[in-house]
């Protein structure tokens, strides 16, 4: 007699597919926007509060009015009447004013000029960004910031190329004094580029003008404005205050009583006022301590303070990159026998700086959006431009939302994008072990 | 191991200045010394050349000048006659003004953006984050232009309050909110308020001995104590005592619309509230950071140790996470007061008139004396950031993890 099993399963049964609450979307909803009773009300309010302000923003931007070149509304009553009574953007300002809002008041027809220098900021950034780039293209960085001055200012072609010559027979003088010391190669380089750029450039640069008259109409000063004077001051500032940080960072940490003290006082005191009053430095006080047959641009007046400004925040970067540095790295350098500048440029700085890139890209898109401020000592940059020129005409009286919403969404792309990038670049020079 | 004999201590050479370590230093810090002095006496020769080419002379005596302007906000009584010095007063005293109050709330504004943004609610973490993005990437003088702008678009003109049909009306009967700023009740000090001040103050003094005893019971006797009901009974009950034990000596002054303007009351300009709330914003979005990078830096095992203890998640974080978080946070938060308090001059661009509107604007302007208006100013500012910055310490220092 054959026992008979009472059930045997034939077949495996396949596993039901889980709950509805427990997969894909519905899941994810109910774990991310409904755990809990406070946080559905939480996740209600939001949505209600992002429904309100959608609904005021989009009708805004759909329904704004552009406009075309000849034609199309050219003050803000046209707007409204093409609107009729509609809610919506006047863009057609930004469409007008376009050129005055990126260039100021830079001459129509040598509105290339700026262009070409953008382009050439771009060429001229990437080398340093990426470091995979070929490093040749790190020569048309070096040349950049001369042409630039040319292709912006104009004048003859020869004061930037003698001055380029200069910098390069400062290296030439580095190279010679380097191998007696870091340090007199530094001054060797700044003592050629100083003597040189102030007693033979201009003598020389004229009588080469006079026999080979090369060069492009000259723009003065006041008449560069808008986006690219925040560029400008932006970038010249932060290119300048960034070697100027690293000697007041270390200046700060020498056991040299004197130079230590210069140092913290220096930093301690730009550290504590704002800028603003900085600029009225640059704009009424700076003057009187510059030799008096000297005439110094308010441009390169506001440059040096705002240099100055961002020197010494780039220090206390730097100075905590130097403090987070284990001891035994200082002491491996005495330990090889280098000293102070072989040990700090070979050891030391490299990884320090490595530490403060973060803090350091802070300061710069800080820097950025503080040259804002140049416009309160009547330089017109992006928002002098808004404020002093666009919203006091008669035709755009009243265009504010459209302007300033312009204003903030091209410096947001710009302080984003570095933000970004600074991100990026940490991961990339991570050589810590995860 | 061979005994190295020393050198004879060698004579002094003068190569010995640039080659020799010990001297060496020496040398240095006199040529930075000396080049400093010539700097400095440079600067001070051409400051007396362009000075004497101008016919100027630099002179603080424009200080004890009639001013002949007016200021609004004023925080101590200020009339046009009053002299240069306390325009500068007045406004020394707006810039604390705005910066007192703009730290509270940035920090405020802060921490709750930097708690949410570590939410594990999707939605908020995200709108938190586009907060703070949006903010730390646009300049703030844009935020306060900005804010400036809806301030006079939301609110109304005061003539729309006038006449038989008003087209706008007030808050409750006592707040209007007009493109001047926000009319509200001002209280009215009456015989014996001070009394009812007195007892507030000690009361609150009250809270914190019953919080510290509530405390030290639990600890011994592990006995809890009831919390929040005796907290609000005693923030409220011994003031409205003695309030209407004095016979309700505070009373409110409504502002009324009279014929032209609004008349009693207390008025909070448009521009002290534009640049209030786009300081705390901007302010509150680098907060959020700092708030958020010090939570990140505890490490887990302190949440998942709460936990095993059997705390509930809104003990861990009040009990183990924020009183650790806080070393980290407290540090680059002094700054960001820092940073407010500096950022507050941009008041320059909006009218509201404190240090920089006053002493570095008009009184700039009507005087000519720049050199000594902007070097005050800066002093000035100077003497706030190493006030903050030492409060700041002393606070960082007291909640320092003590070690050894």
């Amino acid at each position: 007699m054959t026992k008979v099993a009472p059930f045997v399963a034939k077949e495996m049964i396949p596993p039901s597919a889980p709950p509805a609450s427990e997969v894909g979307a519905i899941k994810w909803v109910r774990e991310n926007l409904f755990s809990s009773i406070p946080n559905a009300i939480l996740t209600l309010l939001t949505l209600y509060i992002i429904y309100q302000a959608l609904m005021i923003v989009i009708p805004w931007v759909m329904n704004g009015v552009w406009g075309t070149e000849g034609e199309g509304p050219n003050s803000l009553d046209e707007c409204r009447q093409q609107l009729e009574g509609a809610v919506g953007g006047c863009f057609a300002v930004i469409r007008e004013r376009w050129q005055q809002l990126l260039f100021g008041n830079y001459p129509k027809d040598e509105l290339w000029r700026p262009t070409v220098a953008f382009f050439g900021l771009v060429l001229a950034a990437l080398p340093v960004m990426f470091v995979k780039l070929p490093r040749n293209l790190l020569i048309f960085t070096g040349i950049f910031p001369f042409v630039t001055y040319w292709l912006l200012w104009g004048g003859t072609i020869w004061a930037p190329l003698l001055f380029l010559g200069m910098v390069v027979l400062g290296y030439i003088a580095y190279s010679r004094l380097v191998a007696q010391s870091f340090f007199m190669g530094i001054i060797g380089f700044v003592a050629v580029v100083f003597i040189g750029g102030l007693y033979l450039v201009g003598p020389i640069a004229n009588g080469l003008h006079s026999i080979i008259p090369i060069g492009l109409s000259s723009v003065e000063s006041r008449e560069i404005g808008g986006f690219i004077l925040n560029f400008i001051l932006g970038i010249t500032c932060v290119s300048l205050s960034l070697p100027l940080g690293i000697v007041l960072a270390l200046g700060r940490q020498s056991d040299l009583p004197i130079i230590k003290g210069i140092c913290v006082v220096f930093i301690e005191f730009i550290r504590g006022v704002p800028l603003i009053t900085l600029l009225f430095v640059a704009s009424v006080m700076l003057a009187y301590f510059l030799p008096p047959d000297a005439n110094f641009d308010i441009m390169v007046r506001v440059i040096i303070m705002i240099t100055l400004f961002a020197a010494a925040y780039i220090a206390e970067a730097i100075r905590g990159g130097l403090a987070a540095l284990p001891k035994g790295q200082y002491e491996a350098g005495d330990s090889l026998g280098l000293d102070y500048w072989q040990s700090m440029r070979l050891i030391i700085l490299p990884q320090a700086l490595k530490i403060s890139i973060p803090s350091i890209v802070n300061i710069a898109i800080g820097l950025f959006k503080d040259t804002t401020l140049v416009s309160i000592i009547s330089m017109v940059d992006l928002l002098g431009m808004i404020q002093q020129r666009i919203f006091n005409t008669t035709e755009w009286f009243g265009v504010y939302w459209e302007l300033l919403g312009f204003a903030a969404l091209l410096f947001f792309i710009i302080c984003y994008g570095i933000s970004q990038y600074s991100q990026w670049l940490e991961r990339q020079l991570a050589t810590d072990h995860r | 191991m061979a005994m190295v004999d020393q050198a004879p201590p060698p004579g002094f050479k003068l190569s010995m200045l640039i080659n020799d370590s010990r001297y060496r230093g020496y040398t240095f810090q006199t040529i930075a010394f000396i080049a400093l002095m010539c700097l400095a006496a440079m600067m001070v020769m051409n400051a007396a050349a362009n000075l004497e080419r101008l016919g100027k002379d630099i002179s603080f005596d424009f200080l004890w000048q009639g001013a002949s302007y007016d200021i609004y906000p004023k925080l101590i009584p200020f009339e046009s006659t009053d002299t240069h010095f306390r325009a500068a007063m007045v406004g020394v005293l707006n810039t604390l003004l705005v910066a007192f109050f703009g730290c509270i709330t940035a920090t405020i504004i802060g921490v709750i953006a930097g708690v949410l943004r570590l939410s594990n609610n999707w939605l908020v973490a995200k709108v938190m984050s586009v907060y703070v993005e949006i903010f730390r990437n646009v300049p703030v003088l844009l935020w306060i232009l900005l804010i400036m702008q809806i301030v006079a678009i939301s609110f109304s003109n005061p003539f729309d309050f006038r006449g038989e049909e008003p087209t706008a009306s007030m808050v409750w009967g006592a707040f209007a909110f007009t493109t001047l700023g926000i009319y509200m009740p001002a209280p009215v000090w009456g015989y014996g308020s001070g009394v009812v001040v007195i007892t507030f103050f000690l009361s609150l003094g009250l809270m914190w001995g019953y919080s510290r005893y509530r405390k030290r019971r639990l600890f011994e006797t592990g006995e809890m104590l009831p919390g929040w009901p005796v907290m609000v009974a005693l923030f409220f009950l011994p003031s409205l005592l003695a309030f209407f034990i004095m016979g309700r000596p505070i009373g409110l002054d409504y502002p009324e619309m009279g014929a032209f303007t609004f008349s009693g009351g207390a008025l909070i300009g448009g521009p002290l509230i534009a640049l209030w709330l786009a300081l705390s914003l901007y302010t509150g979005a680098f907060i959020a950071e700092n708030v958020r990078a010090g939570i990140l830096a505890i490490s887990k095992g302190q949440t998942e140790a709460a936990a095993a203890l059997g705390l509930r998640p809104n003990r861990t974080m009040s009990l183990v996470v924020l009183p650790q978080a806080l070393r980290v946070i407290i540090p680059p938060v002094i700054s960001q007061f820092l940073n407010l308090t500096k950022n507050s001059s941009l008041a320059a661009f909006i009218g509201y008139q404190e240090i920089t509107g006053t002493l570095m604007g008009i009184t700039l302007n009507q005087t000519g004396r720049s050199f000594e208006a902007v070097l005050l100013g800066m002093l000035i500012y100077l003497m706030i950031s190493l006030l903050i910055s030492l409060l700041g310490n002393l606070y960082n220092s007291s909640v320092k993890l003590k070690e050894r």
